[in-house]
This record gives C-alpha cells, sequence and structure tokens, in this order.
C-alpha cells in the first residue's frame, strides 16, 4: 500500500472488521436458500435437454400424479409479457424475452431453458415429478459459435429478429445479428498511413461463467391479499421488484423484495430467472415455494458471459499509436444484449489515441443469455488490444511499460465515446509498475517469460438512497439498500462516521428490503462505495446540519454560529458552550425528536478507474501447463476506504482473470450440450493454482467524491487475461490469440500436435 | 434420484445374504463418487449396501512377508496417515494424497476407485505396477485376481453378481525396487487425470542397470493399461534418459485415448511419453533411496 | 420410502431425526435441522462450502447421506466457536479479512480448524494444499491463507502461554 500524501481522514483508511463479519464467520449469517418460512414447499423446474428445438407438447399429467406435487406452471401462466425494455441493472432488458427466458413458451433456445416448474412438499419430491414431465420436440440445428451464427445460411433463432445497423436501419431480413454499432473518431485510413509499424491479429474467448459460489435461490409467497413478498439472493432488490412487477403485471408497490446475505454475483445476479415462477407457484398453493439451482443450472442457465471474436489493427510511428480499428462480435447468448459496447468503450482508454474506428456486433447463439460478469465487455476487448500493444513493444524493442506511459491517456485526454476524462491515474499506475520491487527483479530462468497489461472501467454512479438515524446513545443506525457482497456495510459505515466525526463502532448499517428505503440500483459497476458512499456523506452532513440547528436553538444563536468539528458541536458567540454528538443525541428527544438525515441521488462525478499488472509465469513446454510464479497489481483506488477490501477485490479479480486466461470455458459439443457444468471440469483457480497476489494501491483523488473515492471492484479482471498471455508469448515464443491457454491448447501448439 | 433402501450389514456374510435378496445393489464405501452418480441419475439402484461397518473392508494390516491388505473401503486418509504402509509403499501414498481434496479423502476408498473403473481412476495404475492383487468374497468362496483384471471397460468392472471387492493386496516389493505413480492434470488439485502413469523399476545389484520394470497408464484406453513392452524394454538397460525416452514412445505408441473436454486424443497420447518417463525418473530415485 | 429415525451428536448434542435414505447430510442439516452454516455449493463435492467434521475427518456434507449419520459425532460451522467467544480462525478471517461474500467462508473455517487442530504450525504450502478443496471466487486466497497462517500462530503461542 503505497499513497502520495494522506489527508487528514480518521476512519476512511483504516481497516476495521466488517460489521456484518461475526455471523459469516459462525455460520449464522442467512444466504438465499437458507431462507425457511413455516409451511414452505419446494419446487424445481424442468430444463431443455436440447439446444435449439421448437416445444410440440408438454405432457404434465404423471407430474402432477407424483407423490407430494402440489402444483405445476407453464409460460402460460405468466401473463402476456409486454414487447419493451426496461433498465435492469447495469444494462436494459426487453421484458417479453425475458419472460421467454424464463420458461420456454413454444421454442427452447439453448441447453437448460426452463419449460416447466413444480412444486411439491420436499425438493426430492419435486425433482422426481420434474423427471415424469413428458415434452415432444422438434430438434432444429444449433448454432454455437459466434462467427457462425453471422453466415447468411445460419441457423435463425427468432425468425422475426432484424439487424439494427449504424444509423436506425434495420436488415430486411432474418438475422441472428442483433445490431451493429460504431465507435469513431479521426480519421483511422490518415493515421495507418501515417504508421511505420502495423500490427493486425484476430482473437477469440471462450463463454465464461462468473462461478460464485452461492447457486440462485429464490422465495415467494403470494399472501391473500395478492401482496408478493421474495426472499432472493441478489445484487438488487430493486431491480427484482422491478422485473417481478414487469412478468407478473403487478404494481411495484404490490410487491417486497428482501436481499437475504448474498454469496457472490459479479454481475450475474441481477436477471429474475427464479423470483416470478416461484410466486406463481405459490399463488396456486397458498404457501410459500422456494426454488433453488443446481451448480449444473448455474452453469447452464443462469446468464455467463459472451465468448467473442475481435480483430483488431494497431498502427505506430515514433512510438505512438497513431491508429487503431477493431471489429468485436459478441455472444448475446439466446436472447440479444451482450456487452460488446462496454467492451469497445473501454478497450483503448488507457490510451490517448486520435484515430479510431470500432464496430461492435451483438450476436444470438444457442447458448444462455449473457449476463454482466464483472467489467462486462473489457476483459475480452483488452485481451485483443493489450496484446497487439505486447506485439508492437517486442516488435520494436521498447519497454512495453515505457510504451504505455508514452501513448497513456490523462486528465484532457478525449475517449472515443467523445468524454474527456478529468483526474485520473493511468500514468500513475503505469510508472509505479516501472518502479516496483516486481519489475525491477529480472525474470531469469528457462520457460519462463513475463507479461504486462493495462485495463480500464468507467465505474458507475446511478441512484442510492440511505437514511442515517442517531439513537439516544450516540450510536447511529445506518439504513441502506445495496446489498453487501464483499464489504460495503464496511466501507459505507466507515464514510458515515468519517461524515459524522463519531466512531466506526457507532455506526450499525443495515441492508433493508424494498419496502423500507428509497430506490437503489443494484451493487455492481463499483457503484457501492463511491454512489452509496457520497449518498452516506450527504446524510451525515444532514444529520450534523440538524444538530447545528438544534444547538442554535438551544444556545439561542443562530444556526450559522455553531460549528461542528470533530464530533463537537461549537458555539462562535461563546465559547464554554459545547456538546459532543453523544450529549446532542441524547436531547434528541427534548429538541424536536429523532435526528434522522437522508440522503438520495443519482449520483454524478463519478471516477474512473485504471489498473496495470505484471506477471510471471513458467511454462511447461512438456505438458503445456502454466504456473503463475508472480502477480502485482497495480490499481488506482481514488481513496481506499478500507484498504484491505480494496486489496480483497483486486486480489479476487485477478484470480478470475487468471482462471478465464487459462483454463475456464464452456465446452459444448456439436449439438449445443455444455459438458463441463461442474465445478470439477470448470475448472476455477484452486489455492494450489494462484501465488500471493501483490497489490498496489494508489491513490488518485476522484475530485467527484468528498474522499476521492473511486470504484474498484471491476478493473482488477480486466487486465489478467492479456498479461498472462503475454507473459506466455515471452516464455514460449509464441502467441496465443485464443483463450483459454489450456495446457491442451499450449501442448498442441508447442509440441505441434495433429 | 433413485428412493432406494440402506443397509449396513456388520459381517462378510450379512452382505452376501442381502446381496441375495433380488434387489438390484449398489456398494456405498466413501461415497464420494457413488452418492453424486446416484443424485445425477447416472446410477440406479434398489438397496445402497454400506460396507464401511465390515471388519475385513475397514482394515489395514502390514503382514510379517512385508505385503500390506488394505480393506477395500479404507479411506485414503487413514491409508496415508499410516506410517508403516507409508514408508513401505511409497506409490501407494502417491495415490492416496493424490484422490480428491483431504474432504474427500476422509471418505474415498481404494476399493470404491478401482471398482468405478474409471479409465482415468488414479489407483489402478499404481497398484497394478507394484503387483497388486484383488481379493474377491461371494457366499460361494473368495478368489484372488491381479488387479488389471478388475476393468471391463469404462465403468464396468468384472465383479460377478453376489462378488465383493474385500481386499488390495500389495505384495512385499522386491529389493532395489522404486515405484512412483504421476498424473497430469490441468490445474493443481480438483481434476481427473488427462493422462496417468505408474512405473516400478527394480535395478539389478549392482545398481546400474535396470533388472526389471512394469509400466501401466491411466486415462488413455477403455481401461488402464499395463504396457508389457515398455518394462521389458528397460530390461538390462542402464537406468537414464534415453532408455526411459524409449519406454516413454513405447507407451504412448500403445495409448489408445480418446477426445473429450478433459483433454485431445494427440494431447493424451503426448502425456503418455511425458508421464512415463516421470514416473521412471520418480522411480528410480526411490529405488536408489532403497539402497 | 419410510425413513430411518437416526440419532446422532452434532455439536455436542445429541439430536434426533427422520430421513430418507437417499437424503444427504447436508440436506438434513439445513432444510430438517435448521444448521444452514453448512452451504450448498455444488452438491457434489467439489466446492467445500459445506465442510463438516464428521467423527473428527473433515468430509463434505452433499457426499454424506445422513443415515449414514446414525451413533456419528458432527461438528458443523455453528459449533467452531466455543460459548460467548470466536474460534482464533474465525478471529483472524475478521481481522485479516479473509472473507468477500462470506458463503465459502464456513466450509474454509471447519477446514482450517481441521488442519490447525492437528497442524498448527503448517505453512503457506501445506495450507494452500490442506484447502485445495475449498473453493473461493472473491478472495484469490491471499488473504485467506494469510489468515490461517495467523490463527496458527496465535493457536501456538495459546498452546505455549
Amino acid at each position: 500500500m503505497t499513497s502520495a500524501e494522506k489527508p487528514d481522514f480518521k476512519v476512511v483508511g483504516t481497516r476495521p472488521i466488517r460489521p456484518d463479519g461475526v455471523e459469516k464467520v459462525t455460520g449464522r449469517a442467512r444466504y438465499g436458500a437458507d431462507t425457511h418460512p413455516p409451511g414452505l414447499a419446494y419446487a424445481q423446474i424442468l430444463r431443455s435437454p436440447h439446444a435449439h428445438a421448437r416445444i410440440v407438447s408438454v405432457d404434465l399429467s404423471e407430474a402432477e400424479k407424483s407423490p407430494g406435487v402440489l402444483a405445476v406452471a407453464t409460460h402460460s401462466d405468466l401473463p402476456a409479457a409486454e414487447d419493451k425494455t426496461e433498465a435492469v441493472g447495469e444494462g436494459a432488458v426487453n421484458i417479453k424475452e425475458l419472460s421467454e427466458l424464463i420458461l420456454a413458451s413454444e421454442k427452447v433456445l439453448f441447453a437448460g431453458h426452463g419449460i416447466a416448474a413444480v412444486a411439491a412438499q420436499t425438493q426430492n419430491q419435486a425433482d422426481d415429478a420434474v423427471a415424469k414431465i413428458k415434452v415432444e420436440y422438434e430438434l432444429l440445428p444449433a448454432v454455437l459459435d459466434v462467427r457462425d451464427a453471422m453466415r447468411d445460411d445460419a441457423p435463425i433463432l427468432d425468425e422475426s429478429r432484424r439487424t439494427k445497423e449504424l444509423g436506425g436501419e434495420t436488415s430486411d431480413r432474418p438475422s441472428n445479428i442483433a445490431s451493429h454499432s460504431q465507435f469513431a473518431a479521426g480519421d483511422v485510413e490518415a493515421g495507418f498511413a501515417e504508421a511505420d509499424l502495423i500490427v493486425e491479429r484476430a482473437f477469440t474467448t471462450k463463454m465464461v461463467h462468473q462461478g460464485y459460489i452461492e447457486p440462485h435461490s429464490s422465495t415467494a409467497m403470494w399472501n391473500p391479499d395478492d401482496t408478493i413478498a421474495v426472499w432472493t439472493s441478489t445484487q438488487g432488490p430493486f431491480a427484482v421488484r422491478s422485473q417481478v412487477a414487469e412478468i407478473l403485471r403487478r404494481s411495484l408497490g404490490s410487491i417486497r423484495v428482501t436481499p437475504m446475505e448474498i454469496g457472490g454475483g459479479f454481475g450475474g445476479k441481477m436477471t429474475i430467472y427464479l423470483d416470478a415462477i416461484a410466486a406463481v407457484l405459490s399463488r396456486k398453493i397458498g404457501r410459500p415455494v422456494k426454488m433453488s439451482m443446481s451448480r449444473r443450472d448455474v452453469f447452464e442457465a443462469s446468464g455467463p458471459t459472451s465468448g467473442t471474436a475481435i480483430r483488431m489493427k494497431m498502427g505506430v510511428k515514433d512510438g505512438k499509436i497513431t491508429a487503431a480499428e477493431a471489429s468485436l462480435t459478441y455472444e448475446a447468448g439466446a436472447f440479444a444484449g451482450s456487452s460488446v459496447g462496454a467492451g469497445a468503450m473501454c478497450m483503448l482508454a488507457p490510451y490517448s489515441i486520435e484515430n479510431i474506428k470500432l464496430d461492435t456486433y451483438d450476436v444470438v447463439v444457442n447458448k444462455p443469455k449473457t449476463a454482466a460478469y464483472r467489467a462486462p465487455g473489457a476483459p475480452a476487448a483488452a485481451f485483443a488490444s493489450e496484446q497487439v500493444i505486447d506485439e508492437i513493444t517486442k516488435q520494436l524493442d521498447v519497454d512495453p511499460l515505457q510504451f504505455r506511459l508514452q501513448n497513456s491517456s490523462r486528465e484532457g485526454t478525449k475517449m472515443v465515446t467523445g468524454m474527456v476524462f478529468p483526474t485520473i491515474g493511468h500514468e500513475e499506475c503505469v510508472q509505479a509498475a516501472l518502479d516496483s520491487p516486481h519489475y525491477k527483479t529480472p525474470i531469469e530462468g528457462p520457460n519462463r517469460g513475463r507479461g504486462v497489461a493495462s485495463g480500464f472501467w468507467f465505474n458507475g454512479g446511478m441512484q442510492s438512497s440511505v437514511a442515517a438515524s442517531v439513537n439516544p446513545d450516540g450510536s447511529v443506525n445506518l439504513t441502506e439498500g445495496s446489498p453487501d457482497i464483499g464489504g460495503t456495510r464496511a466501507s459505507l459505515s466507515m464514510q458515515l462516521a468519517e461524515s459524522l466525526g463519531v466512531s466506526y463502532e457507532d455506526i450499525r448499517p443495515a441492508v433493508v428490503d424494498t419496502d423500507s428505503i428509497g430506490h437503489n440500483d443494484v451493487t455492481g459497476g463499483s457503484r457501492t462505495t463511491f454512489a452509496s458512499g457520497l449518498a452516506v456523506y450527504e446524510a451525515g452532513q444532514a444529520v450534523v446540519g440538524q444538530m447545528k440547528e438544534r444547538a442554535a436553538k438551544l444556545w439561542s444563536v443562530e444556526a450559522d454560529d455553531v460549528v461542528y468539528e470533530e464530533g463537537v458541536l461549537k458555539c462562535l458567540k461563546d465559547s464554554t458552550k459545547e456538546m459532543t454528538f453523544k450529549e446532542m443525541a441524547a436531547q434528541s428527544a427534548r429538541t424536536g425528536g429523532p435526528i434522522v438525515g437522508q440522503a438520495s441521488l443519482n449520483a454524478r462525478g463519478v471516477g474512473a478507474a485504471f489498473a496495470t499488472h505484471i506477471v510471471d509465469v513458467e511454462v511447461d513446454p512438456d505438458t503445456g501447463k502454466t504456473e503463475i510464479l508472480r502477480y502485482t497489481a497495480v490499481q488506482d483506488a481514488g481513496k481506499a476506504v478500507h484498504p484491505s477490501y480494496v486489496e480483497g477485490q483486486i486480489q479476487g479479480g485477478v484470480a478470475q482473470g487468471v482462471g478465464w486466461a487459462l483454463n475456464e470455458e464452456y465446452f459444448y459439443d456439436e449439438e449445443g450440450q455444455l459438458l463441463n457444468s461442474s465445478f470439477l471440469d470448470y475448472r476455477m483457480p484452486t489455492t494450489l493454482d494462484l501465488p500471493m497476489i501483490d497489490t498496489i494501491v494508489l491513490e488518485v483523488p476522484n475530485p467527484g467524491h468528498p474522499y476521492g473515492v473511486r470504484g474498484v471492484g471491476e478493473v482488477p479482471i480486466i487486465p489478467p487475461l492479456a498479461a498472462v498471455a503475454n507473459a506466455v508469448a515471452d516464455a514460449t515464443g509464441q502467441r496465443f490469440t485464443d483463450l483459454p491457454m489450456s495446457p491442451r491448447r499450449v501442448v498442441e501448439t508447442l509440441q505441434e500436435l495433429d | 434420484m433413485d428412493n432406494f433402501t440402506y443397509a449396513a450389514p456388520r459381517t462378510l456374510g450379512e452382505a452376501y445374504a442381502l446381496l441375495a435378496n433380488g434387489q438390484s445393489t449398489t456398494f456405498l464405501a466413501g461415497g464420494t463418487d457413488v452418492i453424486v452418480q446416484l443424485r445425477e441419475a447416472r446410477k440406479h439402484c434398489d438397496q445402497l449396501i454400506d460396507l464401511k461397518h465390515i471388519p475385513e473392508l475397514m482394515s489395514l494390516t502390514l503382514r510379517s512377508d512385508g505385503s500390506l491388505a488394505i480393506g477395500a473401503a479404507m479411506p485414503c486418509a487413514e491409508i496415508y496417515e499410516n506410517a508403516e504402509a507409508t514408508r513401505a509403499f511409497p506409490a501407494l501414498i502417491d495415490v492416496a494424497t493424490l484422490i480428491g481434496g483431504i474432504q474427500i479423502q476422509g471418505r474415498a476408498s481404494l476399493g470404491g476407485n478401482l471398482c468405478n473403473a474409471s479409465p482415468a481412476g488414479d489407483s489402478a495404475c499404481a497398484l497394478a505396477v507394484q503387483g497388486a492383487r484383488l481379493l474377491i468374497g461371494s457366499s460361494s468362496g473368495e478368489r484372488e485376481i491381479v488387479v488389471e483384471d478388475l476393468f471391463a471397460g469404462p465403468g464396468e468392472n468384472t465383479l460377478k453378481p453376489g462378488e465383493i471387492l474385500v481386499q488390495i493386496m500389495i505384495p512385499a516389493q522386491p529389493a532395489n525396487s522404486g515405484a512412483r505413480y504421476i498424473r497430469f492434470i490441468p490445474r493443481n488439485e480438483m481434476d481427473i487425470a488427462v493422462a496417468s502413469a505408474g512405473a516400478r523399476i527394480t535395478l539389478a545389484p549392482g545398481g546400474d542397470t535396470i533388472e526389471s520394470a512394469k509400466i501401466a497408464i491411466g486415462a488413455v484406453a477403455p481401461t488402464p493399461l499395463v504396457v508389457e513392452e515398455a518394462g521389458a524394454a528397460l530390461e538390462g538397460q542402464a537406468p537414464g534418459e534415453e532408455a526411459f525416452a524409449r519406454a516413454g514412445q513405447l507407451a504412448a505408441d500403445a495409448a489408445r485415448p480418446i477426445t473429450d473436454m478433459r483433454g485431445s486424443a494427440a494431447q493424451r497420447k503426448h502425456l503418455s511419453s511425458v508421464l512415463t518417463r516421470r514416473a521412471l525418473e520418480g522411480a528410480l530415485s526411490r529405488a536408489k533411496e532403497a539402497r | 420410502m419410510a425413513r430411518t429415525h437416526v440419532v446422532t451428536t452434532i455439536n455436542g448434542s445429541e439430536t434426533e431425526f427422520l430421513a430418507e435414505p437417499r437424503e444427504s447430510l447436508l440436506s438434513v442439516l439445513r432444510e430438517t435441522l435448521g444448521l444452514t452454516g453448512a452451504k450448498e455449493g455444488c452438491n457434489n463435492g467439489n466446492c467445500g462450502a459445506c465442510n463438516v467434521l464428521f467423527n473428527g475427518r473433515l468430509v463434505n456434507a452433499c457426499c454424506v447421506l445422513a443415515v449414514e449419520a446414525q451413533e456419528a459425532s458432527i461438528t458443523t460451522a455453528e459449533g467452531i466457536a466455543n460459548g460467548a467467544g470466536l474460534h482464533p480462525v474465525q478471529q483472524a478471517f475478521l481481522e485479516e479479512a479473509a472473507l468477500q461474500c462470506g458463503i465459502c467462508t464456513p466450509g474454509f473455517i471447519v477446514a482450517a480448524v481441521a488442519l490447525l487442530g492437528k497442524e498448527p504450525d503448517a505453512d503457506e504450502q501445506r495450507i494452500r494444499a490442506y484447502l485445495a478443496g475449498n473453493l473461493c471466487r472473491c478472495t484469490g486466497y491471499d488473504k485467506i491463507i494469510r489468515a490461517v497462517q495467523k490463527a496458527g500462530e496465535k493457536m501456538q503461542q495459546g498452546a505455549s502461554a
């Protein structure tokens, strides 16, 4: 942990124990599947074994007679959905397609697509009954690869789909290409004409999963008064509420969503795969219904991130990038809406490049509908751009970090989107990487290599609403609506304590249900510590304002004559008059009642995040296996509110990125069956696959936040794919442009096996 | 998941009687494979017979002749926690410490690993090169087979209805010998072997030539393969890179692998050679230590 | 299918339950007995989130049948803390920020307690090997390993004091 200057914070920047820690280390914290209301029934979904098929008939009769069965449901139990788009989480969802995703009506579009649901007395009985549902399918050819799906003769998933082209035109015939967009600046032809070195390469990445350890689980109770209660593990209880309302065509006010503790999300826990159908079954039986995915269901039927095909061309002259051109093609899954746009916007953001043209294609294939995954779209894009840069530096024989420093974006640089950067920290990241003990230690030994890469993520703002209620003893209830996935109760409590000038231990945070606080957007986009933090700061200031007014009344002075310094109210007119925060809290009943500060906002002033990573690897040429020897991640956090959790976010992002680089992939057979839908064969890193991950946290304050906070969660997953690939290229002399760089791929390449 | 009955017989006799009741039966030892197979409907049965309460299947005996008898249901952890077994049979410990993580090793048994008859199972190759034999019991008596004869094909063993694998018997290892089992997995834990190899080398009294060798390779054919020609090619040779490379090539020639999500045929053939060489190197260094 | 009456000891208390033979120990702990500290991450023995001690051995509760618990002694995550005080492993997880979402945490803690109970001096490599059957997707393991090392040091100091 290094930091240039330490502003004078009392709580922000310290490392207290998280408020929810004791419950989580004693096994008493309650997650999605830990819900157990009285009278609970259990449900299971029948899922398609086929990747693409027309549903000819569904025979539920045997299932209905199966022991313990209480009710069954199919798509026809959902109200007709509106063909409209609603903002959900970090993206948008078409309600009609969401309804089809929850349970298919006429066609299944991927193996794992839900068809019918059964509620029973026990989970085993629900499972038994589902096995008795008879479905007749008319099999259709499946298309699994994004490039195949774009061909003119490809099987079409949706005959009504037309490509939304540049400028808003639509194609005249059915297509799997949902949309084609472009981001451009300057004149790329001129930029390439000027270049004295041009490198062009094609890259592919496979569909991968967020890999959260907690499967999706939702419990719903449809009450006799037509109110609906949902208990679920989600990044966005308000997003769940609005989706359930749209799908079931109920009012928002009739639905209460209680966010349980959440066992990881990384972008994947925002879509309502289970909630609405659990509610439908509950309505039929008048009892609460719990629905949980198996691990296999999670892999097959939740929302992984896109496989991609990216072509990238870059020109340089005198060590400066003159032009960059790319086409990015991303799998959306069974329905439109991949993260290709975000990928394109992030791809070259670390660099100041005048001439850019990026074409993006969002393409449907017979695989699960993709969802957000940590910095959605950006890691695959950086896998391409950061390798092309690496190859340029190798051809020019220049230091890859010096090259990045020379071309770096800085305050005032214009992104391809037209946005101009305020104060940002990419140059600082690259410089810190250059100065790091890791980079200064040469890598030696056979089959070893070093790679570096940078990454950029926008970070999110969006809506937050919080309340700070002062208790008579001076403790403060912090009521918030952002599910705590990785320590945000701590980071928000710390900012409230800082804003109030009280101690961290006096803050009692609670993540509450959707009836109990104003709207909060999802915990996602690296927004919570920043945006809810901003709200928390303002709520604290509101409390201080009220306390000043009350003190002014007590002292018969104007409010302006009262100041609040380090937890003490002071009268400017009379230095003998002072009251501590706790003394004023004790006076709340006789000075006007409870003191409650609230803040609701749509956060502006988001500070972008940059990171630069260094990795050393050793590749066994006989087996193709890559070991990570050493890893250093440099990142600008703006201000690390709780440095331990900032380091933890960085380390976790690196681990996911290394898994993506080396072993993780959705492995399909030709018919579209996912063959590795378990933690045994979907190979996420274990304790033995990673070294300790060194972090260097920089603090280039975000001018848009009172403490300088930038989001930190997402950017650390962006550089590892390319950094590892660059290191493997350094170690083997062979550039790997396709992920994963599994032992199979590496050994087949190095040993030239057929 | 089938709604089976559960029985935990206390003697082999009780177990044999249950096997005669006409129900389709699956055995439960550590359960780390079979419970998952039943849950995922990859296996079906009317009754599940838990073998862990039968003394013969839960014993570990180092006999006076230097041989080791391992109850078929003994968890791996109890094997590698046994100091004498660890000292005398290091290649057995290679396997016992490789199967699954710690929480699997506390339950998983060699008998279960063998009877699953997965081509990628870890125990077969290690046991085969050490000359292990299996004691198989039934109500009509006992029989013995060499370990490689248990395998009929992927997921199929040669036990007949009514039979139970009771014990795995590893003979005392020859003087001047050493054995080693290794596998290749993409991660460093929690994986199934992409390919594997076991090797035992017995050095001639002088120590500079190989008296005999036995090599077995896994996950590269429908059953674990003992590659006789690779072992034979090493006889009388000086142990070292050249001889081991030749043996590795012979092992690769014998491999008949498939391509699946865990690896390609070409990769597996190549790995057969690499792993055979590496297993031989490990076996050689153990043989030297033994001297 | 007739259910079996099982008498067992869980976290030191004699406990009875009825279970179908096909029910896993994990399912009975969670749904029948309300002990939800053991988490279902995969239900096939690949993640360690459901780790419990079964007759003193670390096991995945998803790969044990509930009927096997007859006359056994089981310790779950809820039984690790001693009365009002946290176990040194739990304390170290808090101090080292070794959890983010926390879903894998009970399994890691049960596993780490099993290791340090026998080998409080376990080094980094030994800790990594022992915990390799426990998956965490949030932390990259760094802080988990450090927490276990720290707890081991505390336990050694406690033992020598």
